[in-house]
């Protein structure tokens, strides 16, 4: 059980700077998700912390110990990887007491925890198995229970559920979560993937270009994401972005087409001709409206259907509707104002709260 | 599968195969035959009368101690090049697999001797070795060291040893280094995680990964001191001195070609092939299989 902290995490690959100086605490127990598009610096964050990869600056503790300068061995960590690295020449058993015979454990202590484990993930009958022999599944699960053997402070996480199928991937999620919530280990998960964020993170960490966008609850990042980026990666199919110019009385927006469309009261400070963009989840529009839409492509998925279509202006829209597809080629839409987000044009920000 | 011919002429793929048949025979089969039928027959140096004798020669050669004293040399020969060679070869993988300026350089660097000549890795180590004009012996008798690898037998097996196993190391090097490469890099990071050092990660993890690709050259390699060393030998000692570098190849050479011995060289030969035929079996028995994880 540990706090991690990361201060100004540097890391240069050669002339080029991935990271810009990430800056996290992680509380003791916490589940943090480190969530963006691939070539961010997600996985290079995760190695650094690992001491698989140096930084270039920056410093790294754990439970107020720096440890920027440790091997991996040194920092009482296990890390679970994507195609999880498990030794292919030993059995299950092996693979999960080589870290405890290394620390030099008791030959009955290695024997009681490996066991402990293996009955915690279901891994009891597969000890004398070789991981050729294994599905992906129970190699996921062998590599789990190697981290979990070894009671480290830190779990990291590489991507570890993107190699199987996406039925299990589910079962693994919630398996991992509950794992995580049981054992209250500090935990660091990197994913692309942003379902697989919002359900096991505490807190996400959603990364642009090397830095990091937002840090914040799931929820918190889906109600009021800090800028267009993060909005437009949480959420499928993803919000849609209106620029438009605020009003005189800067309680409303005039978009490209004239329409008006108010701004939800008191939430935004915004000032009067400011160039803004307007950011509406695709299940927050109503169907009256001022605004046409033309559809061009319906996605019936059962419960609900996802609308995509043209506005008069040419903006590109998605709908979420419940129920079934509608009949009709054209829609009157507006955004519900109390779900409206606001964001500076130039900067891309979220416009802050009035003072 | 289906494996149906797709010829509809039945003649095309025989004509097809005949090339290779033909050279297989002409090359191996006939001389091979021949020195199976020679190996039965006694004949004199110029070839005028020739006599059937069964297995003498045979029982002839393994009652002769000198034939004795040419299998211990080949074993303790093969033996020392394998290892030595072997073990060179790995450590230098290793250090060639780490992430070092200039690795390209040096890992083709390491492999220029495999392009180097029989004879020619022979006169290097003459230059080397000569107590008179080589480099190192000159440095060696400088030291005092009683160095005259002509007259003294060791000296003169420690030579052929260390100049054959030269020119394998750059082909046992490149097998290791695919090997290691092959290792998936987050398997040794997970190591590295739990806990080992480098030496302890060698020993329980890159070592028993690169089995398959060990066995391999162990055939590899005992088959190369065995049959392909006969060019160093000859340039270097010529077998000599006395017999302390004679091995089975380099024996059943002087038996034919400088005693004139047919008879005897035959015999050895056939001993040889049947030495191959096991190392062959071997390899593709057990490699074929994969001996591994």
């Amino acid at each position: 059980m540990a706090e991690l902290k990361l201060s100004g995490i540097v890391k240069n690959f050669g002339a080029v700077r991935v990271l810009h100086g990430i800056d996290l605490v992680v509380q003791d127990g916490e589940m943090i998700v480190i969530v963006g598009a691939s070539g961010c610096g997600k996985s290079t964050l995760l190695r650094i912390v690992a001491g698989l990869e140096r930084s270039t600056g920056g410093t790294v503790l754990i439970d107020d110990r720096d440890v920027t300068a440790l091997e991996p061995a040194a920092r009482d960590i296990a890390m679970v990887f994507q195609n999880y690295a498990l030794y292919p020449h030993m059995r299950v058993f092996d693979n999960m007491a080589y870290g405890l015979r290394i620390r030099g454990l008791s030959k009955e202590d290695i024997k009681r925890r490996v066991q402990e484990a293996a009955d915690l993930l279901g891994l009891s009958e597969l000890l004398d198995r070789r991981p050729r022999e294994l599905s992906g599944g129970q190699r996921q699960r062998v590599a789990m229970g190697r981290a979990i053997v070894r009671e480290p402070k830190l779990f990291l996480f590489d991507e570890p559920l993107s190699n199987l199928d996406a039925k299990l991937r589910v079962a693994m999620r919630a398996e991992i979560k509950r794992l995580q919530r049981r054992l209250g280990v500090t935990s660091l998960f990197v994913t692309h993937d942003q379902v697989e964020a919002m359900t096991l993170g505490d807190r996400l960490v959603v990364m642009h270009e090397g830095r990091a966008a937002q840090i914040a609850s799931p929820m918190e990042i889906f109600e009021r994401p800090a800028d267009t980026y993060v909005a437009g990666f949480i959420g499928s199919p993803s919000m849609n972005f209106l620029p438009a110019t605020i009003t005189e009385d800067a309680k409303a927006a005039t978009l490209s087409d004239g329409n008006i469309i108010a701004l939800p009261p008191g939430q935004f400070a915004a000032r009067p001709g400011q160039k803004v963009t307007l950011g509406i989840r695709p299940e927050h529009i109503s169907l009256t409206g001022p605004l046409r839409l033309t559809i061009d492509l319906v996605e019936p998925l059962g419960s609900e259907c996802v609308v995509h279509g043209k506005l008069a202006s040419g903006e590109i829209m998605a709908l979420r509707l419940p129920g079934a597809p509608p009949s009709a080629t054209v829609l009157d839409i507006a955004p519900r104002t109390e779900h409206l987000h606001v964001f500076d044009a130039e900067t891309g920000k979220r416009l802050p709260p009035p003072a | 599968m289906q494996r149906k011919a797709i010829f509809n002429n039945k003649l095309l793929p025989y004509l097809l195969l005949a090339p290779q048949l033909a050279i297989t025979f002409v090359f191996f089969f006939w001389p091979a035959g021949e020195a199976v039928w020679y190996s039965f027959i006694r004949q004199d140096a110029f070839g005028i009368s020739k006599q059937f004798v069964g297995f003498e020669n045979f029982t002839d050669l393994f009652a002769d101690p000198l034939y004795h004293q040419v299998i211990i040399n080949t074993l303790i020969f093969s033996l020392a090049v394998t290892v030595l060679a072997m073990g060179l070869a790995l450590g230098l993988a290793v250090l060639a697999d780490r992430h070092i300026r200039g690795k390209d350089g040096y890992r083709t660097l390491l492999i220029w001797p495999y392009a180097v000549a029989p004879a020619i890795a022979a006169i290097l180590y003459i230059f080397l070795f000569h107590p008179d004009i080589g480099l190192i012996g000159r440095a060696l008798k400088a030291a005092g060291v009683d160095w005259n690898y002509t007259l003294n037998g060791n000296q003169a097996m420690l030579v052929v040893v260390l100049a054959a196993a030269w020119k394998q190391v750059s082909y046992n090097f490149l097998f290791f280094l695919a090997g290691l490469q092959s290792i998936p890099r987050s398997v040794l990071e997970a190591a590295a995680i739990d806990g080992a050092s480098a030496t302890y990660r060698f020993r329980t993890v890159i070592f028993p990964l690169l089995s398959p690709t060990t066995f391999f050259l162990l055939v590899i390699n005992i088959t190369y001191a065995f049959f392909d060393t006969f060019g160093i030998i000859d340039a270097l000692t010529k077998g000599g001195p006395g017999n302390a570098t004679q091995t089975l190849i380099y024996r059943a050479y002087i038996d034919g070609r400088v005693n004139l011995d047919l008879g005897s060289s035959s015999a050895q030969s056939v001993v040889l092939m049947i030495a191959v035929m096991a190392l062959t079996f071997v390899q593709f028995r057990f490699i074929e299989r994969k001996v591994h994880y």
